[in-house]
């Protein structure tokens, strides 16, 4: 019984590779992920594979706008997805607009996340008035739908780039904490805890290396469904007239910029940028989906 | 029950006057109307002339307590741009935007619950998969691009359907609308859709997650132990379960989807409010945004209200009673 031999459990497998061969099960997340690489990839160094660079003006020639996808320019470049209004490539285009996109849905999830994760821990260990005024402004926040917010936000606040990452933040930032704060109640009456309480660890070291590391599994499925829900809405609010410049253009302006032609026939200027935008969120969503059915125990068989 | 729904009542006054300061104080930080409304080249005289009708020249806090004691009695001030009660505008434009929303939720339960159901009883088939598949993509469809697609392909290319405007409208009961006459159908197919298909999409992918969990459960496993006929099971037991979540995110989601509306209603030129808010901001037209905002806030308290009396009607478990936290 008190043999100081300690033996090995039979398979020792470590989490992160339980989560990965399991993730592995569905071909669909899986290529999902892939896609998303891709996606990145292309985000990250879009100034090096984009045949054009869309923003230097003296590369564009107003007599190339309009051409229909295959078309090939006056010096013999080809416009695969064809041009917008501007005779810019839209290859080129989305290639940069997938840029600012992702920048600012990650950003915005990011920070959304650290404010949201402090809030909730706030609530979870203080307690009292503390906790209600905070939950209670979480319940508020999320009894309204998020564009609605969004809206509000950006009237009062006004255009710009870091006005549209400000909004998303409040915007998504409740989701996080309401998260947060339940998962931490329940882990920090949790045995680990206590066994940390009796080693006499300091409470700021419980929570961040302890407890903290523990509620991340509900917190990643939270994030990757908000990140592509951030994408969506500051798109939409890039369609309506209220999001991003027209010098930083995401997929969402791109898209608008294609309306007024769209009645004529000339579908590509809003087509593309949309398929583009579509592929992003859809391979989020499915990365989510499955990494929430991997990391949710009460599926577990 | 009495006492539940009195005291939720209170906790709602409490939160439209909180929601009543911000929305005027951010609505009031967004610029100086007077610049806006008044032509340029009016004289100084007609310049203070204006801003006095208007109201502008109060002390702020002034300016929200007249505003809070009027709209005390229904007046929530008038539109700068139309010189027309703001509430009456809203009102005006209403019911276009309830008609798209309750014909969208309709739409999403019907074609959302079944699809929902089959794919949570045989999630290994082909089919099931499928439908998951294509609610992902409807859940992850931009709601502007998708109306843009559809105006592009039903209306520019087929030339089925027309793409903006709300058509005839009949009047049945009393009730004006566009959904009693067959111009106003047509009109209101492509903006619904367009509002439904993530809502649809929403609610497959809860039904079937629903039950998932539930078809694991002990009294699923004992009701078939008891021998009761699958259709029973599912029928009974298992739809019961799910029926919870679903009338919380549909509850949800009609006010989620009056909001939506803004997006769908700009691209189909539908004369709703949507359209008349996302007008306001851009000449901001001040009492026509707080008017609105007011509606909408007062309009998901009462469909929240609705939601929490319809769980104890569904599940006895749930008593209606203030939670202690």
């Amino acid at each position: 019984m008190s043999s100081p031999t300690v033996t090995a459990p039979a398979k020792a497998e470590s989490p992160f590779r339980r989560l990965v061969s399991e993730f592995a099960e569905d071909r669909l997340a899986v290529a999902g992920a892939v896609v998303l690489t891709i996606i990145l990839l292309i985000a990250l160094f879009a100034p090096l594979i984009s045949p054009q660079n869309p923003y230097d003006l003296s590369k564009l020639d107003i007599l190339d706008s309009r051409m229909p996808p295959g078309s090939k320019s006056m010096d013999g470049m080809t416009f695969w997805l064809g041009t917008d209004g501007q005779g810019r490539d839209m290859l080129s285009g989305i290639f940069y607009g997938l840029r600012t996109s992702l920048a600012v849905g990650v950003f915005s999830g990011v920070c959304a996340m650290i404010v949201g994760m402090a809030m909730g821990l706030i609530a979870a260990y203080v307690g009292g008035r503390t906790e209600t005024l905070i939950m209670r402004l979480v319940d508020l926040q999320l009894s309204f739908p998020t564009i609605l917010i969004a809206l509000i936000l950006l009237a009062v606040l006004g255009q710009g780039v870091g006005k549209i990452i400000l909004a998303l933040i409040i915007v998504q930032w409740s989701y996080y904490a309401r998260i947060i704060r339940g998962t931490a109640l329940v882990e920090r009456r949790r045995e680990y805890v206590e066994a940390a309480i009796c080693l006499g660890l300091s409470k700021p070291r419980i929570i961040f290396s302890h407890v903290l590391p523990n509620c991340m599994p509900p917190m990643i499925v939270i994030g990757t469904v908000q990140v592509a829900g951030a994408i969506a809405l500051e798109a939409t609010l890039s369609f309506l007239g209220i999001g991003l410049p027209i010098t930083e253009p995401s997929l969402g302006l791109l898209i608008a910029n294609g309306f007024e032609y769209l009645l004529s026939g000339k579908y590509w200027i809003s087509f593309f940028p949309g398929i583009a935008l579509l592929v992003t969120i859809i391979s989020i969503n499915l990365v989510g989906d499955q990494l929430r059915d991997v990391l949710n125990p009460r599926l577990k068989r | 029950m009495t006492v539940f729904i009195v005291r939720r009542l209170m906790q709602s006054v409490v939160i439209l006057l909180v929601m009543s300061v911000i929305v005027f104080l951010g609505v009031f930080a967004i610029g100086n109307p007077v610049d806006i409304l008044i032509s340029p080249d009016a004289d100084q005289l007609e310049r203070e002339r204006a801003i006095r009708a208007l109201g502008l020249d109060l002390p702020l806090w002034e300016q929200y307590f007249v505003f809070l004691k009027n709209a005390a009695v229904g007046d929530l001030g008038r539109s700068f741009v139309f010189n027309e009660p703001a509430l009456r505008l809203i009102f005006e434009r209403m019911p276009a935007t309830l008609e798209l929303a309750f014909t969208a939720v309709v739409l999403s339960l019907i074609v959302g619950i079944p699809l929902g159901l089959y794919a949570g009883l045989r999630p290994q088939t082909v089919t099931s998969k499928g439908i998951m598949a294509g609610s992902i993509v409807g859940f992850s469809l931009p709601t502007f691009w998708q109306g843009l697609m559809f105006i592009m392909v039903f209306a520019v290319m087929l030339g089925w359907l027309p793409s903006t405007g709300r058509g005839q409208i009949g009047s049945f009961l009393g009730i004006k609308s566009s959904l009693f006459t067959q111009d106003g159908l047509a009109h209101v197919i492509l903006p619904a859709v367009n509002l439904a298909l993530g809502n649809a999409a929403l609610i497959i992918r809860l039904t079937r997650a629903g039950v998932r969990e539930t078809l694991l459960q002990d009294y699923v496993k004992f009701a078939r132990a008891k021998g009761l006929s699958s259709r029973r099971v599912v029928g009974v037991h298992v739809l019961k379960n799910i029926l919870i979540p679903l009338v919380t995110v549909v509850g949800l989601e009609i006010a989620g989807l009056i909001a939506f509306a803004v997006v769908t209603e700009s691209i189909f030129a539908w004369p709703g409010m949507g359209k008349l808010i996302i007008d306001s901001i851009n000449q901001l037209d001040r009492p026509v945004m707080v008017a609105y905002l007011m509606m909408i806030v007062l309009l998901f308290i009462i469909i929240n209200l609705i939601v929490d009396v319809l769980y104890s009607v569904i599940d006895p478990r749930v008593r209606l009673q203030d939670v202690k936290g």
